[in-house]
């Protein structure tokens, strides 16, 4: 009798391990800042389709990136989303395990903000503010020295006398990438001392000094008044909760989904909103991406057809629910619309 | 040769009766009653993490257990739902969910005239937004199952939008709403004339066990139905997995396997295997389940078998305890009357372990039904809409699991979701709580003490 039921459970077991039928809804993962964005999309497709609904997954960009390089077929992804642009060795991979047709969909963008306890005083940020307060070492009469300034007001007299403490987002973040380049380096450019790196850079021609040289602008101070922030906006949230004095850095969606708990901080004098960050005068902000194996177009149901949702007015379009929730719509959507319609592939990086 | 000599006390202690007291006696005594303290302590200590653990997770969760829901008649008007008025699947499909949720508000706004309630003070955009978009979605899936809706009058019960419900819940105020983008102290002033009209109120929310997923626009509709399912496939599967190859193990290490290095070397990593970290298994799960052998990512099936792996050493660990828990006289006797090895095993050591087993497995499950981190590389963590259809094809369907679900929720930027996120904790613990009650329920019912 037991032999009986341990042959039963065998075969069972047997029965399940089979190869798999095949995949009939679209796989997504990728950056945790598209995942809101994906989830809802994904959501009025299942809503609104007969196809299932796309399986969307986060656990940022690098890393989903790399999961659609493993190759083509059922068991990879089809989409990875991503807030910073491909890099030539993501595409490198993909060549190698045989993913040579990628499509790049720019699908809007997003700001990225610093804000603090809403009880709090107000902020009103330049990339020089930003890059005296938190960078590793700062310029001084055409000399480098290590960061002293223990409050805002060493920084600028205009910003509240209170203690710098910024929780940034971490180095596996692309939300990274855009602060270090676009308020470390461009207040490393301001105050003079990318130039004196770029004196002592190291490196065998002038683009390779330059490149490193940035690489030392974007090295944040280590004494605890800079700290990085691995896990997602929530975490940046509680801490800043935990210590009012603190500024946090956090995606334009995160911050109007909490603006009773927040105050932004201007950043050179412009409030980040959906029109700033449209026609540019906000300058933090970046373009978020979808990277779409175009292998699986045909061969995944629904596949097209959620890319083609996706980019529609109806969702990325200025009134649509994408923009209700922060991103900021694409002026050129029209032109993303078509290269969708005509699967258009990604050429070569610039 | 002792002498009586020997006997006598310790030097530089003076001999004494036992009836008086030694002069030390005091300090020994104070001595253990501060050893008892800290015992006493300890205890306090943890029951008292344990409790500002429970107070935080109920306090914060209990509320999603109860929804606000607005009830109004709905009037399916067939001109807008089906243009052509032929009942024609095909053309219905294009009415989207904008389509439906213009009846939905139509008809709202209808409700608030029968009722006279004063809709001056807000747009009836505004108002349109106190509905979930949820609403409108499932009013659709509805319609197109039985087109024969078309053209009555339904009494819903719709869910109201997040914010509405936090302000029932106290976790949304006029102050905050004035800051807020989401929501306008204009509104929430109409949500309490449309409580008072007995249109809005908490309703119990059997949605959060049924539901699926929710994207951050309607957190109000999130539910736990799909992480249900999933660990539900996934603990049958590790049940169906571990049990039959962990009491094999054990019983070939037991009872036939000679005592020798390599029987020594094979108990060592059974041991070690279950003190890895989960995560190892789920990397080895991604490599071997998923690349090599091409098993659908994020399906339960996958799941089940990294947990197993990870189960599968407990269950052999506590078979093995419960097997050797078995006297030897048993053996010998059924050995003595002539009955083979295998008889022994099969009808005397397994049925008398056999409590011992079960309760072994069911709280290595309950440890499993807790595992996050491998199901972070098998593609588990995510958005997940679609329930997965029955075992056995089900199994292959894509899932996510309990703690899983804890897990994204917490990481949602729209507040609503801490709720959830803390309710979805509650009924893990429910789970969690049923399965180690089952264990000492059967221990105790078959229990023998020899």
């Amino acid at each position: 009798m037991k032999s009986f039921h341990l042959t039963v459970s065998a075969l069972a077991f047997a029965a399940v391990a089979m190869p798999a039928a095949a995949r009939d809804q679209v796989q997504v993962t990728g950056s945790s800042t598209v995942l809101p964005y994906a989830t809802i999309v994904a959501e009025a497709f299942g809503e609104n389709f007969d196809f299932p609904t796309p399986v969307v997954e986060g656990g940022g960009s690098g890393a989903g990136r790399k999961k659609l390089c493993e190759g083509v077929g059922e068991n990879t992804v089809d989409i990875a989303n991503s807030s910073s642009r491909i890099s030539q060795s993501d595409i490198d991979l993909c060549t190698a395990n045989g993913v040579t047709e990628i499509m790049e969909i720019r699908i809007g963008y997003d700001g990225i903000v610093f804000a603090s306890d809403v009880n709090g005083a107000d902020f009103a940020l330049t990339p020089t503010d930003v890059y005296l307060a938190l960078a590793a070492k700062v310029a001084k009469d055409g000399a480098l020295i290590d960061n002293t300034s223990a409050t805002w007001a060493d920084v600028n007299a205009t910003l509240p006398a209170q203690d710098i403490l910024a929780f940034i987002p971490g180095t596996k973040h692309g939300t990274r990438e855009v602060f270090d380049v676009k308020l470390l380096e461009a207040g490393c450019k301001e105050t003079g001392a990318l130039d004196i790196f770029l004196a002592t850079a190291e490196g065998a021609d002038d683009k390779e000094k330059e490149k490193n040289a940035k690489a030392m602008c974007h090295e944040t101070r280590t004494d605890g008044k800079s700290v990085d922030i691995d896990g997602d906006y929530t975490e940046t949230l509680a801490r800043l909760d935990a210590d009012k004095n603190a500024v946090g850095v956090f995606g334009l969606s995160f911050y109007e989904n909490n603006m009773d708990k927040l105050k932004v901080a201007t950043i050179s004098g412009i409030a980040p909103s959906v029109a700033t960050i449209s026609d540019g005068t906000y300058p933090v902000s970046r373009p978020l991406f979808m990277y779409v194996k175009k292998a699986h177009i045909g061969v995944v149901p629904g596949l097209k057809e959620y890319l083609e949702f996706f980019v529609s007015d109806d969702m990325a379009g200025p009134n649509g629910p994408l923009a209700e929730y922060g991103l900021v719509s694409d002026p050129e959507l029209a032109a993303t619309q078509a290269a969708v319609a005509a699967e258009t592939v990604m050429g070569p990086l610039e | 040769m002792t002498s009586a000599a020997d006997f006598s006390p310790v030097p530089g202690r003076t001999a004494g009766s036992i009836l008086t007291a030694a002069p030390d006696m005091a300090r020994r005594n104070r001595a253990e009653a501060r050893f008892r303290m800290y015992g006493v302590i300890a205890i306090a200590f943890s029951l008292s993490i344990l409790a500002f653990m429970l107070i935080t997770i109920f306090s914060d969760g209990i509320s999603a257990f109860r929804q606000a829901k607005l009830a109004f008649p709905v009037t399916l008007e067939a001109a807008v739902l089906d243009p052509k008025g032929n009942g024609d699947r095909e053309e219905m499909n294009k009415i989207t969910t904008v389509g439906y949720t213009k009846v939905l508000v139509k008809s709202f706004l209808a409700a608030m005239e029968a009722k006279g309630i004063d809709t001056a003070d807000l747009k009836d955009k505004e108002i349109g937004e106190l509905i979930s978009k949820e609403a409108a979605g499932d009013l659709r899936a509805r319609v197109l199952a039985d087109p024969s809706l078309l053209g009555q009058t339904l009494d819903l019960v719709v869910l109201a939008t997040g914010r509405i419900d936090g302000y029932l819940k106290g976790r949304v105020t006029m102050e905050s709403a004035k800051l807020d983008s989401n929501v306008s102290p204009e509104q929430l002033q109409f949500a309490d004339k449309l409580s008072e009209a007995g249109i809005l109120g908490l309703r119990w929310n059997v949605s959060f066990f049924t539901n699926p997923d929710a994207s951050d626009q309607r957190p109000e509709a999130a539910g736990l139905g799909v992480a249900i399912l999933g660990s539900l496939y996934m603990m049958i599967l590790v049940a169906l997995m571990c049990v039959p190859v962990g009491v094999a193990a054990s019983i070939y290490l037991e009872e036939f396997a000679p005592k020798n290095r390599w029987t020594d070397l094979i108990e060592v990593n059974v041991s070690n295997l279950a003190a890895v970290p989960s995560i190892v298994f789920g990397i080895l799960g991604l490599a071997i389940f998923i690349n090599f052998a091409g098993l659908p990512q994020s399906s339960s099936l996958v799941g089940a078998l990294v947990i197993s792996l990870r189960t599968l050493p407990t269950v052999i660990i506590a078979t093995r305890a419960s097997i050797r828990a078995v006297p030897p006289s048993i053996r010998d006797a059924a050995l003595g009357i002539g009955a083979s090895k295998m008889q022994t095993v099969m009808h005397h050591v397994l049925p008398l372990a056999m409590p011992g087993i079960l309760t072994g497995t069911i709280l290595g499950l309950a440890v499993a039904l807790g595992d996050t981190a491998p199901l972070l590389l098998i593609g588990m963590v995510a958005f997940v809409d679609n329930y997965p259809s029955l075992p056995v094809d089900g199994f292959l369907d894509p899932a996510t699991a309990l703690p899983v679900q804890v897990y994204s929720w917490a990481t949602r930027s729209d507040p609503a979701f801490i709720e959830r996120s803390n309710g979805a904790i509650i009924v893990l613990l429910g789970f969690l709580i049923i399965m180690n009650v089952a264990a000492v329920l059967l221990r105790r019912k078959f229990e023998r003490r020899w």
